[in-house]
């Protein structure tokens, strides 16, 4: 990470502590506007995360990967998350699952060369009256059908 | 897409009936606690997250307790699968949930709320926010709310960060105070021991709507609807096999065939009830009832019809519990990896019936010995499903399941 970077996160993560507090209730917070606008949180930040909460930077690693929203390696600049629970399952969730993966040449868990799009599961999104759904980012899509699904991951930067 | 706060359209005999922003909070102060919690007691409202405590009894240990600070917390993890009815709530009715906060601030003697919204949920956040601030405008939060002097109570909402055991009340404690969501031993018990150390009432979003109704239009008007066991009426998450999936408001004591005919529900074959928790009911025991003392549910049902291979559907249960077990405890970490090779070996054709017998024991032992109610009520799912189908499960070859899609 260049030097610039690094102050600016460092700037960044002090305006969060401002916000939310030094307390640790702040944790999780913090780490969430971090990854919301990174898409992952970096060792750096997780140090300076520790050092300005006066905790152990094991700590903060902890709390990130207990969260699936969470992460400590970089991902790509939209997450897709499909859902795989049973009533999505059934109301075709695998005709849009294959044809994602066709379209953008990738399995679930990865990440598109030009870092556009990482693809993942998750459980139940609350949509099942309205399924196959799938969260862009912290959008959420629903009915879904191989097309639809492709054309909304196409009109994504 | 779904963002914006919606005008609603629905009409049921108790959440969706008549109810106008800050009526319930405008009695309530009229009422008094003493009063609120005897309506409370006498509407029998039980919790509507899953576990169905008394309401009234959970506000009374907390308003009794000695502290310098209390906290009600409104538990919006929603995360059983097939259930989305506090989506709507949220959506729709934020003032019946809102209300319903702002009279257990008053009567409990709390200052701060605290809504926890599933990180899936984060689109709604914007228009919650905005729907908070109008509240504030109103003087249904802040300082002497409408006119009564020291009654102070604000709302805030916080995220949670995709894990589904944080909807357990003391998992979501310990990640609102910024950890990791695993579940604590109880007791102690939140209303003694919360949100940093405080009495802390945790409801769900639906019990929090229940009670501004209850304020406002009294506990013997709630009763009138359900049964004695289960009072009031209950939204239900209906999804799968049906004409009309969607949020239905019925009376408690509802038969799941009548429900099944509401939704326009045809070639059932069977209906899981309350999530991947909860148990699978097959067509012969459709007479049973929606409520505590039958088939008790926080709101999930899911169908599914003839055409269904019910072993896939216990597949993906699993795979939820496996992936959403926090690891904490043995029976739990490892039960459900067990479980789940026990479906693989079915699958394949390749089990014996003794082997059968030892995994229904593993559940057993699952259901006592783990330390939350995620690794108690994971196995019920394996147990009904087992049991009610064991004729399409265990008493073919294996062979040719391939074909048969769910
Ligand atoms: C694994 C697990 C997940 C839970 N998820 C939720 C949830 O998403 N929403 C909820 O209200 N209660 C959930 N509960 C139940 C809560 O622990 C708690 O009983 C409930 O919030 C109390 O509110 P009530 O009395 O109003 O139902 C869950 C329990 C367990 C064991
Ligand atoms: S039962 Fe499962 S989820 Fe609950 S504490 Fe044990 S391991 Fe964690
Ligand atoms: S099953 Fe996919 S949103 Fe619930």
């Amino acid at each position: 990470m260049l030097e610039y970077e690094k102050n600016s996160l460092t700037e960044e993560i002090e305006n969060l502590v401002k916000q939310y507090g030094s307390d640790r209730p702040a944790l999780l917070q913090i780490l969430q506007s971090v990854q919301r606008k990174h898409k992952y949180v970096s060792d750096f930040a997780q140090q300076e995360i520790a050092r300005l909460l006066n905790i152990h930077p094991v700590e903060v690693y902890s709390v990130i990967s207990f969260y699936s929203f969470i992460c400590s390696v970089p991902k790509g600049r939209n997450i897709v998350r499909l859902c795989r629970t049973i009533s999505c399952d059934m109301a075709g969730k695998e005709n849009v699952e294959s044809a994602v993966k066709r379209e953008l040449g990738i399995n679930f868990g990865e990440t598109t060369s030009d870092k556009r799009i990482t693809l993942e599961y998750t459980n139940c999104l609350g949509m099942c009256d309205q399924g196959p759904a799938m969260l862009v980012n912290d959008q959420v899509y629903t009915h879904l059908n191989p097309e639809t699904a492709v054309n909304i991951l196409n009109g994504i930067k | 897409m779904e963002t914006k706060l919606k005008n609603k359209k629905r009409s049921g005999p108790v959440l969706f009936s008549e109810y106008q922003r800050g009526e319930g909070i405008k009695k309530a102060l009229q009422l008094g606690r003493e009063n609120i919690l005897f309506e409370l007691k006498t509407s029998g409202l039980k919790g509507r997250g899953g576990a169905g405590f008394p309401t009234s009894t959970k506000w009374m240990l907390t308003a009794a307790a000695n502290a310098d600070k209390k906290f009600i917390v409104c538990n919006a993890d929603e995360g059983e699968p097939g259930t989305f009815k506090d989506r709507v709530l949220l959506l729709e009715y934020p003032e019946l949930v809102f209300d319903g906060m702002v009279i257990a601030g008053f009567t409990i003697g709390a200052e701060t709320g605290i809504v926890y919204l599933r990180g899936e949920y984060e689109y709604m956040l914007k228009s919650l926010e905005d729907y908070l601030s109008q509240m504030r405008e109103d003087n249904l939060l802040g300082k002497n709310i409408l006119g009564k002097e020291n009654f102070n109570f604000d709302i805030s909402i916080r995220l949670g960060s995709g894990a589904y055991v944080c909807g357990e009340e003391t998992a979501l404690i310990e990640s609102l105070e910024g950890f990791r969501g695993e579940p604590r031993n109880r007791p102690p018990y939140p209303v003694d021991t919360g949100y940093l150390g405080f009495p802390t009432v945790v409801n769900n979003v639906e019990t929090l709507a229940s009670v501004s109704h209850i304020i406002f239009k009294g506990g013997e008007w709630f009763k009138i609807y359900g049964t004695n066991k289960s009072t009031g009426s209950k939204l239900f998450s209906v999804s799968g096999d049906c004409e009309k999936p969607g949020v239905y408001e019925l009376p408690w004591g509802t038969k799941i065939k009548e429900l099944l005919e509401i939704v326009g529900a045809k070639n059932t074959k069977a209906v899981q009830v309350g999530g991947a928790s909860g148990i699978c009911i097959p067509k012969s025991q459709f007479d049973r009832i929606l409520g505590y003392e039958d088939a008790a549910t926080g709101g999930s049902i899911m169908i599914f019809n003839e055409s269904r291979d019910m072993l896939k559907v216990l597949k993906n249960f699993m795979e939820f519990f496996i992936d959403e077990s926090c690891g904490q405890c043995t029976p739990c970490r490892i039960g459900n990896v067990k479980l789940m090779e026990g479906i693989e070996n079915i699958e394949r054709g390749d089990f014996t019936f003794s082997y059968i017998n030892n995994l229904k024991e593993l559940c057993r032992t699952m259901q006592v010995a783990s330390k939350c109610g995620l690794g108690q009520s994971s196995p019920n799912s394996f147990i009904s499903i087992l049991e009610n189908f064991n004729k399409e499960i265990l008493h073919t070859s294996g062979k040719g399941k391939e074909n048969v899609k769910a």
